[in-house]
């Protein structure tokens, strides 16, 4: 008989046996579903992190802080140099030949959670008219635009879904007098839909500021030598210290410490829960071939060689892992695809709402992880069934 | 107590398979353990709060400022004892943002406001006659090899000084440092002297961040915090009042609920070690019938024998749970170093361990009741017959 006949023989006769044995199956299945399931989970969350502020921006636009400010929260740019970086030639243009761009007013306003009363920091932005024509992602799905000139906001999808009274028809309190919402917008799904926009002329009288926090602008070359063109101007011009950047390489910086940190958790903590999971499998599958000595010591006697009796232990380990990892997988799906959270983002210091994307990647991810456990926690019973003497086998059964 | 040599023999009759289960059972505490120093490092602003201290920032959003000028009026509001404040830098260190906190305060109000940050009189002493000085928490000083005595340049991603520049150099003058765990997370932090920066900052002078009172009573806070309030409404610049326990609850919510991520894990957790540990005690006891029903012939009570199963349940989990415990104990200092210091300092707090202790006690009885049952319904007879 070939090996690989005998293999087949003998995990069919294991596999068999596996609902004879089912509690000790389930504690592998169980062991490693939990350890997929927690970790294709964390994953999900900071992968819905790292794609809300990943999609947000095009390498087509730029953004303009102050030199030396990493983030728009700490940046500050005067409006005369606004004016400035607005005539710059390397700054796209509209029709009517005005500039594509937007300087902004960025500050953080308190607003309770759903159902809770403590403040968190939603960011505002206060924005220029062309804005719009800068960000053509931007779309109003209920209410309509704010009017110039008066103290209206539109609110991002996930703002008003995560911060109570942002519906539109709300009045929100902040500085000197209320402000009504009169629209929701999205923005395919980026960074902005957590914020809330204004009309920055508004802004900057109520929240009496002279200056703005950023510029906006879009590239009238959008190539690596246009934006060179477009930095080289600016470092022409002594009354200008300002610091250039793509916009989704700004986006990409402003989440890596909270990525880092969501990946350092789901990791240690699967590795943690690997490590006992994998315990439970050695159990299992070393009471596995306990409660089958004599049947493998009988088939060795016959002449079966010890290869095939380690193949099948393995495939039998692997199988319930395999099992294992797909129910934890199906479950970190069903529960957490698609749900929504909003957190501090420690780069802005300011509130960020996404969504868990469980995607295909990270589901593999959790299957390799329950077949690595599953081997490790094969292996080992899997050589004890295959070393045992044949005599010493049959005899302490 | 003189039945454990035999619930101990019987507990380890399988050696492999007790000792593989007690690992997953130990490495599933330890997570626990982790885990538990983890949220509550994080919430440890709540817990270092003192119950005698309130925070004042603007009313609408914490970045907009206050004036200086509010610290005397506040000093007359009945029942406040001492005012400090404190303005944010936003420090940039080795091109790093946000490397460290770096407060603006007025040195004597600050250290008087807050006694748990020990440091050695002459050092107070010098950072109050400095104007460019600075202090710094131990573990900074640590983590970047700093010597009191040095210069430190650090710039200022908000503030430019009146030429323009965000380079900004400070005598370091001393450290502080915190004996409590939970305090030492609110060290990571550099006090420079507001003299100097507020008269050598660009814009933004005369105003600073946030206050900090202390009071007399702290059944007075909310009282004072409404007085307070109350003095600066309707002017230019409304403040927000509230205890400091609030405060840190408060920022961290603005996190998200770390608590509900916690518990959720932890419950995949014990779940998987009750089907493990649950599944192991089952099949002890079904190998063991003949012999429990032995110990029934020789006169042990239902009870007695019952008790023995249970009490193998526990004695699995405690020593489980404890070994999972002390290896978390022993491994959080070298954790707190591996992360360089920039992550609050991680402890395993008195009330981990009763926590621990509870929820062993609980998967024991979850495990341990079922075979007990069937063992306490046993018939000698019956088991006896049954095998072989």
């Amino acid at each position: 008989m070939s090996s690989l006949n005998q293999i087949l023989h003998i995990t069919l006769i294991n596999l068999r046996n596996v609902p004879r044995r089912l509690g000790t199956s389930l504690v592998v299945v169980v062991g490693i579903a939990g350890v997929v399931g927690v970790l294709v989970s964390v994953l999900a969350m900071g992968e819905g992190f790292r794609h809300t502020l990943a999609s947000t921006g095009r390498p087509t636009r730029v953004i303009m802080l102050r030199a030396g400010s990493d983030a728009e929260m700490s940046s500050g740019v005067g409006r005369d140099q606004a004016t400035l970086l607005g005539a710059l030639p390397g700054v796209a243009r509209d029709d009517a030949g005005r500039p594509l761009v937007s300087a902004e007013l960025f500050v953080m306003v308190d607003l309770p959670r759903q159902g809770q009363s403590d403040p968190n920091n939603v960011p505002f932005r206060g924005v220029q008219p062309a804005a719009f024509a800068i960000r053509d992602e931007v779309r109003i799905i209920e209410g309509r635009h704010y009017e110039r000139g008066v103290r209206e906001v539109i609110v991002g999808r996930k703002a008003a879904r995560e911060f109570a009274g942002l519906g539109v028809g709300s009045r929100i309190a902040f500085r000197d007098s209320d402000w009504t919402v009169v629209g929701t917008f999205e923005s395919g799904g980026d960074v902005h839909e957590s914020e809330i926009w204004a009309d920055a002329e508004v802004a900057m009288s109520a929240f009496r500021r002279s200056g703005f926090q950023s510029v906006t602008a879009a590239l009238a070359d959008p190539t690596d030598s246009g934006l060179a063109d477009l930095r080289a101007s600016i470092a022409r011009d002594r009354r200008l210290s300002i610091n250039v950047l793509r916009e989704p390489e700004y986006y990409a910086k402003q989440a890596s410490i909270l990525s880092k940190l969501i990946g350092v958790l789901g990791y240690s903590v699967a590795t943690f829960m690997a490590i006992g999971a994998t315990f439970g499998a050695l159990n299992c599958m070393y009471s596995a071939i306990a409660s089958r000595q004599t049947e493998i010591a009988t088939l060795r006697a016959i002449g079966f060689g010890g290869a095939p009796v380690v193949v099948s232990v393995m495939i039998e380990a692997l199988a319930l892992a395999l099992i294992g990892g797909v129910l934890g997988a199906t479950l970190a799906y069903v529960y957490c695809d698609g749900a929504s959270l909003s957190t501090l983002n420690f780069n802005t210091f300011s509130q960020v709402a996404f969504d868990f994307r469980v995607t295909p990647g990270l589901l593999a991810r959790g299957l390799v992880w329950a077949l690595l456990i599953g081997a490790a926690g094969g292996l080992l019973p899997a050589i004890r069934a295959a070393r045992v003497p044949v005599t010493v086998a049959l005899r302490t059964a | 107590m003189k039945y454990l040599p035999l619930v101990w023999s019987q507990l380890f009759r399988r050696k492999t398979r007790t000792v593989l289960t007690l690992l997953s059972v130990l490495v599933a505490f330890l997570l626990f353990g982790l885990l538990q120093a983890v949220q509550i490092a994080f919430e440890s602003g709540a817990d270092s709060a003192d119950a005698k201290r309130l925070l004042t920032t603007a009313r609408y959003s914490i970045i907009e400022p206050l004036p200086m000028s509010y610290a005397l009026r506040m000093e007359r509001v009945q029942g406040v004892v001492a005012v400090a404040y404190a303005d944010w830098f936003g420090a940039k260190y080795q091109n790093e943002s946000n490397a460290f906190a770096v407060f603006a305060v007025d040195p004597a109000r600050y250290l008087d406001m807050y006694p748990e940050f020990e440091i050695a009189p002459a050092q107070r002493e010098a950072f109050m006659k400095t104007r460019t000085g600075a202090v710094a928490g131990k573990r900074l000083m640590d983590r970047y090899g700093w010597k009191v005595g040095q210069k430190l340049p650090i710039s200022s991603e908000i503030h430019a000084k009146t030429d323009g520049s965000l380079d900004w150099e400070f005598d370091l003058v001393g450290v502080f440092d915190a004996e409590d765990p939970a305090v030492r997370a609110n060290t990571d932090v550099v006090l420079i002297n507001v003299a100097y920066f507020d008269e050598a900052r660009q814009s933004g002078r005369g105003k600073t961040g946030w206050y900090i009172t202390r009071i007399a009573d702290a059944d007075q806070a909310r009282t004072i915090a409404a007085d307070v309030d109350r003095l600066f409404m309707n002017s230019p610049d409304e403040t927000k009042t509230a205890p400091e326990k609030e405060f840190a609850i408060g920022f961290a919510k603005q996190i998200g609920d770390l608590g509900a991520l916690v518990t959720r894990i932890l419950l995949a957790v014990f779940f998987t070690i009750l089907i493990l540990t649950g599944n192991t005690m089952a099949q002890a006891i079904r190998e063991r019938i003949p012999e429990l029903a032995i110990l029934k012939t020789l006169g042990f009570s239902n009870v007695t024998v019952t008790a023995l199963v249970l009490g193998e349940a526990a004695l699995l989990l405690s020593i489980g749970a404890t070994l999972g415990m002390l290896t978390a104990v022993s491994i959080i200092p070298g954790l707190n170093s591996a992360t360089g210091g920039r992550f609050p300092p991680l402890f395993v707090h008195a009330e981990t361990f009763v926590l621990a202790a509870v929820v062993a006690l609980a998967l024991a009885l979850a495990v341990g009741l079922p075979p007990a049952l069937r063992v306490h319904r046993l018939r000698i007879v019956e088991a006896l017959a049954g095998h072989r």
